[in-house]
């Protein structure tokens, strides 16, 4: 009764380690990680460093077997601050012996920003493989290489994550708020936005428009020569 | 004192450029959003030689209320409604690929008569957007009213049928992760069955108007033309990716669903001119009519829901999943990020209408204004889902 046909072209672990193997040979320096993926979609990605994203990325797009030519999704994630605990074994003298103790650590791993490609191949038919680029802290003047020059269609969508996440893309040939307004200040697709109660403490066009009232409707310091003309004669 | 004619001697004229070209001069436009043929409230900036489309820069975020944040603030279930908000012509395709998203992310299987209904809900929606898209583009050809009517005849009857069912017109909210909410009845697919039958009917008398029309062909034909290798990078998908023809339907790429159990072929244009795009659309309703006679004769009985998902206080694994499918308007996909709990840590929608106006700007340059406004129609946006 129950027929699950999911077809899965998505590449398994193994394949990852081959494209991770073509990728490395091809650009040296570069430095790709592995990223399982714990959950049973079995779409584990790719971890590239950002001094040779682009040239990785290249690598992908280009190399006859993968020919990745088809970004179909890019998108941002917020990873907030986060304790890990874990337990060291730590050399201790108890009562005049040495002794190996259990010692539970808190680690903690910065946060930071992540974003995520969705590749595929239109010539080959195959996919998605994941890529994932991470910033160093989550501070607002994070930065990645933009993968734009690779493939068009992450024109909008490498906006949108600066618009909602704030991350700078360098390289990006026309990168501005796209869904918020330009005056817009704080990035609402973070963990730790609060929301204003009020939109309108907001900085948008209206104040300038208020201020222009207000001029409007102040009494003139100068007379501008019109008192001449409805002065009655005395 | 006599009134005297001043006359001035050309020479003396003050200088003016009415009436003599612009040379270069570029005059900008604001086009929208609020415009009848924008499809909600989209704005384009464009500069402007006379007539000709010098620049075009989309302005976007009119609609935008951020339904990423309140997808991850709320549960998996709670955002399957809101899924309907997005493309709210095609609420089935939509609720499809969430649930397909959420699936994949906790690895659940689908009785086969939901996958059959999700089948013929989804064709279905297909007909409807083609055939509503149809009509708006006539009508922002100028063609005012009469096509469009004759195509909303046509949705209104399959709107019936989603609202028999799912009690909905436009906001279903039908589908579950691990099936669909409620099964339909012997007499909604006897409905369902006449409504199909009848549309090849609707089709003919629809092409037979319009296909063949000179001032269709003349507005059409070659304007808004699109490369396959500027499709493929710029990520179109969709009808507007297969008119320049490229071969590439996640239907038959993915095989998702029961998809693969089907006979369908997949239409291609050769120009990627906007009266492909728009034949695309015409040929695309004639296969979907197919899969749909051939889903009537092979939909089994059964459950429409796997018993063991408990959709309330759903708690999918640790983990991530990116699913898509083929929206009427192209590759829809859902990239959810789990971490255990009951609400997605992630929560991402691929819109189709959003990356398929990346190219807008390299289409319409060198157009005049008024076939901006084809070329936009035959893209085919929601806004719902550009500004999410």
């Amino acid at each position: 009764m129950f027929l699950s046909r999911r077809r899965s072209s998505a590449p398994d672990v193994e394949s990852l380690e081959q494209i991770k193997g073509g990728a490395e040979a091809a650009v040296p320096g570069a430095k790709i990680d592995i990223i399982p993926n714990p959950g049973p979609s079995q779409q584990s990605s790719l971890l590239i460093d950002n001094e040779h994203a682009a040239a990785v990325v290249k690598f992908l797009h280009d190399d006859p077997a993968l020919r990745l030519d088809f970004c179909s999704n890019a998108t941002g994630v917020d990873w907030l601050d986060r304790t890990v605990k874990k337990t060291v074994k730590v050399k201790r003298v108890i009562d005049g012996e040495e002794k190996e103790v259990d010692e539970a650590h808190e680690e903690l791993v910065p946060g930071y920003l992540e974003a995520v490609y969705h590749l595929y191949s239109m010539t080959h038919k195959h996919g998605p493989v994941v890529i994932r680029m991470r910033t160093v802290d989550r501070a607002k003047g994070a930065r990645l290489p933009s993968l734009t020059p690779s493939y068009r269609s992450a024109e909008f969508q490498e906006r949108e994550i600066f618009d909602l996440y704030g991350i700078r893309f360098d390289g990006h040939p026309d990168l501005r708020r796209i869904l918020m307004w330009d005056e817009f200040q704080d990035y609402p697709m973070r963990k730790d936005y609060r929301e204003p109660d009020d939109y309108e403490y907001e900085p948008t066009p209206h104040d300038d428009v208020l201020a222009k009232a207000r001029e409007h409707y102040a009494p003139r310091p100068y007379l501008d020569g019109a008192e001449n003309i409805t002065a009655q004669p005395q | 004192m006599s009134a005297t004619i001043q006359t001035f001697e050309p020479a003396e004229r003050p200088p003016t450029t009415m009436g003599a070209r612009l040379e270069g001069e570029l005059m900008e436009v604001s086009m929208g959003p609020q415009h009848p043929s924008t499809h909600g409230v989209f704005r384009m900036n464009v500069a402007l030689e006379g007539e000709i489309v010098r620049k075009l820069k989309p302005v976007f975020g009119y609609l935008h209320r951020n339904h990423e944040k309140i997808g991850e603030n709320t549960s998996y279930l709670g955002s399957m409604p809101y899924t309907d908000r997005l493309d709210y012509f095609c609420s089935m395709t939509n609720n499809w690929a969430y649930a397909l998203s959420v699936e994949k992310l906790a690895g659940i299987a689908v009785p086969a008569r939901a996958e059959y209904l999700r089948v013929i809900l989804a064709e279905l929606t297909r007909l409807q957007n083609h055939a509503s898209l149809l009509g708006f583009l006539l009508s922002d050809m100028g063609a005012w009213g009469t096509p469009l009517m004759y195509a909303f005849r046509e949705r209104e009857k399959i709107l019936d049928l989603f609202e028999s069912l799912s009690g909905s017109r436009m906001m279903c909210d039908y589908m579950r992760f691990g099936g669909c909410r409620v099964d339909a009845g012997p007499d909604w697919m006897e409905r369902a069955k006449k409504i199909v039958d009848s549309f090849p009917r609707f089709l003919d008398e629809f092409e037979n108007l319009i296909l063949s029309n000179e001032v269709v062909i003349a507005r059409t034909q070659e304007v808004g033309k699109l490369s396959a290798d500027l499709a493929i990078n710029a990520g179109i998908t969709g009808p507007m990716l297969r008119a320049c023809g490229v071969n590439y339907d996640v239907r038959k790429v993915d095989g998702y669903g029961f998809y693969p159990r089907f006979k369908f072929r997949v239409p291609l244009g050769e120009h990627g001119d906007t009266y492909d795009r728009l034949m695309m659309r015409a040929l695309e309703m004639r296969e979907s009519v197919g899969i749909l006679k051939q889903a009537f004769e092979q939909v089994p009985v059964g459950p429409v829901m796997n018993p063991k998902v408990k959709i309330r206080a759903f708690r999918p694994p640790a983990g991530e999943a990116y699913g898509r499918i083929e929206a009427p308007k192209g590759e829809l996909g859902f990239y959810l990020i789990s971490n255990g709990g009951t609400n997605p840590y992630r929560y991402r929608v691929r819109p189709t209408s959003f990356i398929n106006l990346t190219v807008l700007e390299d289409l319409c340059l060198g157009h005049t204004v008024a076939d901006v406004m084809v070329i936009l129609g035959s893209v085919d946006i929601v806004m719902g889902e550009v500004d999410r």
